[in-house]
């Protein structure tokens, strides 16, 4: 038998790595994707003092350090039994939008738009930013490092540090927002509005108006149908900062709805002897393996899975584009992967437009900006929707308040076994007796890893990292393919 | 199991290493076991230093200063004795028995005390074991 | 416009064990990426780049200039990376906490790898796993054998894995730093001594700090942050919050700080300093105003976690290195 190996796997957040072993005759038998990483958070947060603990997660992934950070602050707010003023709430889902914003911005313009911007066989020294670059123009490309920029200055201005974030503290946040930074933000939403606008249009243009990308999209061997789960609020609309779980099942039903001190009794997760990261499943249905369908425990907690688990979209424009895309894929729930891509725009322009609505909100210049703590400590959970996924914190202290026990399910780890199978469709469709494989090839089964935008710092409370530049490469003998010049 | 235990003694100048000095003249015995280091003031005693012996291989460590209000410099001996108590219960998060440190007051005449406080502690160090930390540190994978 | 035409640097990007903030800070350059990318090809940086393990095991001997590795060596993926960077890089940079004094991940060494392991593979309370399955460093499936990196009991900084050429602290490093220290190797400036700390001052967090202090720094206890009614002025130390600014060098723009938290020392300790948390105890004792042996301890009985504050990114590069069990 032989055996392929993708190692590193590049362009995505963390270590990881494919196996992909093929039959004697050139099919493809098997394909395993492994972290090769651990880090263990959760045992070195023991004799830590809970409310260190939101400054410490956030080096469980700089890419998404901001919703640790936001898990961590709701699991200490609710360790000492309390809630945050309105104000100390908004100015957290505030910074918590930027967040997604950049993120959103990197992920799609780094991660996941060379490979159709450019093309999904172009040549290796094409496939990332500056390749893209030099296909939808300087200018363009500027915008995009703008944009991120000033999403990572509002991040900075509300949370310190733009990085490891120190905003939230149990009870409320360390600082509150000035009439004039209020002021700056609000025009900087106008403008993120607007490039999100701008951002699904493009994907539109480039992608919705290639025949061949739509059909890769639809009928390409990128197609997994399995559950979505995805935080919504009171009236079953996406959040990201608060509200319940939800995950539907593979037609679109209801399988459960849970409040975060009920996620034991619906989450399990399993270990598997070949990676360092758990695998996640629906504990009501149980572990059916490597298995996609209706009776699968195998989920997803994605932007495409968000928007399958919810109604629908809180803020008018998102809703548009929500309609827009169930309408053009043929209706709810999409199965199709690299619709994840649309799915995250539409999620970058909701969160454009709740930034807006929060920075014109009156309580965001507020005075109250945090609860004294008068409770006991003891246990606490949070969740957040993280870009990559249901993200949860759960501590126990002791009765000062130090962490005795901790437990984290992140963003990414819910994905894992989504993304073996992911993988394996895409290779099985992709790799044949008698087909050579290309480097091309082998970047095609990466898409099916990308979509997912795997954060794997973060799965393993480990590793990643975010985006890439790039400029000119030179292939392994030292010779320039290309470079890419401003001209 | 009977080892020998390595115990790195910091006498201050003016007080302890006096008091040390007369047990020697005096041809007082005691136990073999301590190294002594002698610093112009217990509160000379850096934290570094401690932490320096044991990963050197001190079993034990012993800082004794002059008696409270008689210090040369007023004030160091207390700031040796915050010290010597915040580094104690750092020890004690790092796996290593708070009695591995001790800080004694000895003055210049107190020969006869210091002998007996090293038998002493050599008792107790021998009753703790061996220090594992320089072996922890020197196959650290 | 057009650059004129000088020969660019080689430039690698590493990750072992990190969090990717690191990768995110050279990102942060935002615009002027223009300009680096103008100045240096970027060889490898698995983030960014489709570039394999294997292109650069083709390298030649020190054919990348400049290699920033950044995240602690935890397995031994990290150290044959590191092994393998060293040989290939003219200059290698210990970009970040991590990779300088071993981070956040590094506080793993309070722990064993086995008790790792039984927390996360067994104890934690969403995990189901009857057969007690651990994930193994060869494991025999179906069609062949999988490999993963072999998980180290040790948590170590790249210097004591590697010779390293330069530290560049911070957790991340802050960006504007970066673009100095790039822009010296670019333009050829002289560079400082073999095993300096670059791209950050000489001076503590404390003489670049605006909050206001007096001499007296004295307290009868300390407080947790949330003890406290900060009112956003006063040094943290002389409200009696624990803030590592006393043993961290300045460079970082006091970024904890300006959000009204105190600083954990992402920056490393000031030049001479071997061990941050040596210093920090130093600085605290001085502060506790009392005399009494008992009223100390009380005193410091309001420290809670003293290892975990005062090492919190440095654990496996500081004196005693680990907790011993
Ligand atoms: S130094 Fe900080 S930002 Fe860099 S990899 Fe380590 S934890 Fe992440
Ligand atoms: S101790 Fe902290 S708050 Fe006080 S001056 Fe130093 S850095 Fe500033
Ligand atoms: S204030 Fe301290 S912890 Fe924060 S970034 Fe600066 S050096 Fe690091
Ligand atoms: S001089 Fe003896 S303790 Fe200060």
């Amino acid at each position: 038998m032989k055996q392929i190996t993708i190692d590193p796997i590049t362009r995505l957040e963390g270590h990881g790595k494919i196996e992909i072993f093929l039959k004697d005759d050139g099919d493809v038998e098997n394909v395993y994707f492994q972290v090769p990483e651990l880090r263990g958070f959760e045992k070195f947060l023991e004799g830590r003092c809970v409310e260190e603990a939101s400054q410490i997660v956030t080096k469980i992934c700089g890419v998404c350090p901001g919703c640790h950070h936001m898990a961590s602050g709701k699991a200490a707010d609710a360790v000492y039994g309390v809630e945050p003023p309105p104000t100390a709430k908004k100015i957290r889902e505030l910074f918590y939008m930027a967040h997604f914003i950049h993120s959103h911005i990197a992920h799609f313009y780094a991660l996941a738009a060379p490979d159709f911007v450019v093309g999904p066989t172009a040549p290796a020294g094409e496939r990332n930013v500056l390749g893209l670059i030099a296909k939808v123009g300087v200018e363009i490309g500027t915008e995009v490092l703008k944009q991120r920029r000033i999403a990572q200055e509002i991040q900075a201005l509300l949370a310190g540090h733009q990085t490891h974030n120190v905003l939230v503290i149990p009870g409320g946040v360390r600082k509150g927002l000035t009439e004039e930074q209020r002021a700056d933000i609000e025009e900087k939403s106008k403008g993120f509005v607007e490039f999100s606008k701008f951002s699904l249009k493009l994907f539109e243009d480039v992608v919705l108006g290639n025949k061949e990308y739509v059909d890769i999209i639809l009928n390409g061997p990128y197609s997994l149908k399995i559950h979505s789960m995805g935080l919504v609020d009171a009236n079953n609309k996406v959040n990201f900062y608060d509200g319940k779980v939800r995950v539907v099942d593979t037609e679109g039903k209801e399988l459960c709805k849970y409040t975060e001190n009920e996620y034991r009794e619906y989450i399990a997760e399993r270990v598997e002897p070949w990676s360092y990261l758990k695998f996640p499943y629906l504990k009501k249905i149980g572990w059916k393996g490597f298995v996609d369908g209706l009776d699968s425990g195998v989920y997803h907690a994605t932007p495409l899975s968000r928007l399958n688990a919810a109604d629908g979209m809180a803020t008018p424009l998102a809703q548009k584009e929500y309609e827009k895309m169930y309408e053009t894929l043929g209706g709810k729930p999409v199965h199709a992967t690299l619709a994840m891509h649309w799915a995250r725009l539409i999620e970058l322009l909701y969160c454009a437009e709740r930034s807006l609505e929060l920075v014109t909100d009156p309580d965001i210049t507020g005075k109250e900006l945090r609860v004294p703590l008068n409770n006991k400590p003891d246990e606490g959970i949070g969740i957040v929707e993280a870009q990559r996924g249901t993200l949860t914190h759960h501590y126990w202290t002791d009765e000062k308040g130090i962490i005795t026990k901790a437990n984290i399910i992140v963003g990414t780890t819910n994905n894992n076994a989504a993304i073996c199978m992911s993988l394996k469709k895409a290779a099985q469709g992709l790799i044949k007796k008698g087909v050579e494989v290309t480097d091309g090839i082998l970047n095609m089964i990466e898409m099916a890893f990308r979509a997912y935008d795997p954060c794997f710092s973060c799965a393993t409370h480990r590793l990643p990292g975010d985006m890439p530049l790039v400029i000119n490469f030179r292939d392994k003998d030292g010779k320039v393919i290309r470079t890419v010049k401003r001209d | 199991m009977s080892y020998e235990p390595t115990i790195v003694a910091f006498l201050c100048n003016w007080c302890s290493y006096t008091g040390a000095d007369l047990a020697g003249t005096s041809r007082m015995k005691y136990a073999s076991n301590v190294r002594i280091i002698r610093v112009m003031c217990s509160g000379r005693v850096d934290p570094t230093f401690v932490l320096s012996a044991f990963k050197e291989g001190a079993d034990g460590v012993l800082i004794c200063g002059c008696h409270p209000g008689d210090c040369h410099y007023h004030e160091g001996n207390y700031k040796c004795l915050r010290r010597y108590h915040l580094l104690q219960k750092y020890f004690q998060q790092m796996g290593l028995d708070k009695d591995r440190l001790r800080l004694e007051w000895i003055s210049a005449s107190e020969g006869r005390q210091f002998a007996e406080l090293v038998d002493s502690y050599t008792e107790t160090v021998k009753n703790l074991g061996p220090c594992k930390m320089k072996q922890v540190i020197e196959t650290l994978t | 416009m057009a650059k004129e035409e000088k020969p660019k640097i080689k430039m690698a990007v590493y990750w072992g064990a990190a969090c990717g903030g690191c990768c995110v800070s050279v990102l942060d350059v935002h615009e002027k990426l223009f300009d680096v990318v103008a100045a240096a090809d970027l060889v490898f940086w698995p983030i960014a780049l489709d570039i394999k393990y294997k292109d650069v095991e083709a390298m030649p001997d020190g054919d990348i200039d400049l290699t920033l590795y950044n995240g602690a060596v935890r397995n031994s993926e990290n150290e044959r990376l590191a092994k393998l960077l060293r040989q290939k890089s003219k200059i290698l940079v210990a970009y970040g906490s991590c990779a300088h004094m071993g981070g956040i991940p590094g506080l793993a060494n309070f722990s064993t790898r086995e008790e790792l392991f039984e927390r996360i593979y067994d104890t934690t309370e969403s995990t189901e796993n009857p057969d007690n399955i651990r994930p193994q460093p060869e494991y025999k499936v179906p069609e062949g054998v999988l490999e993963l990196p072999e998980f180290y009991n040790d948590v170590r900084t790249l210097n004591q894995v590697v010779d390293v050429d330069y530290y560049l602290p911070g957790c991340p490093p802050q960006t504007e730093r970066l673009v100095e220290v790039f822009m010296a190797i670019v333009t050829g400036a002289e560079l400082p001594s073999k095993g300096s700390v670059v791209g950050a001052l000489d001076k503590s967090q404390c003489d670049e700090c605006p909050r206001e202090k007096s001499d007296k720094k004295l307290v009868k206890r300390f407080y947790r942050p949330f003890e406290i009614e900060d009112d956003g002025k006063t040094c943290f130390l002389e409200q009696g919050v624990i803030c590592l600014g006393p043993a961290t060098r300045g460079g970082c723009g006091v970024r904890c700080i300006e959000g009204n938290a105190p600083c954990r020392g992402c920056y490393g300790p000031p030049p001479d300093v071997p061990d941050p948390g040596a210093k920090m105890m130093s600085a605290i004792a001085t502060m506790i105003d009392e005399n009494d042996p008992e009223a100390i301890e009380k005193v410091i009985d309001t420290i809670d976690d003293p290892a975990g504050t005062f090492y919190r990114f440095s654990l496996p590069g500081s004196i005693l290195r680990r907790k011993i069990t």
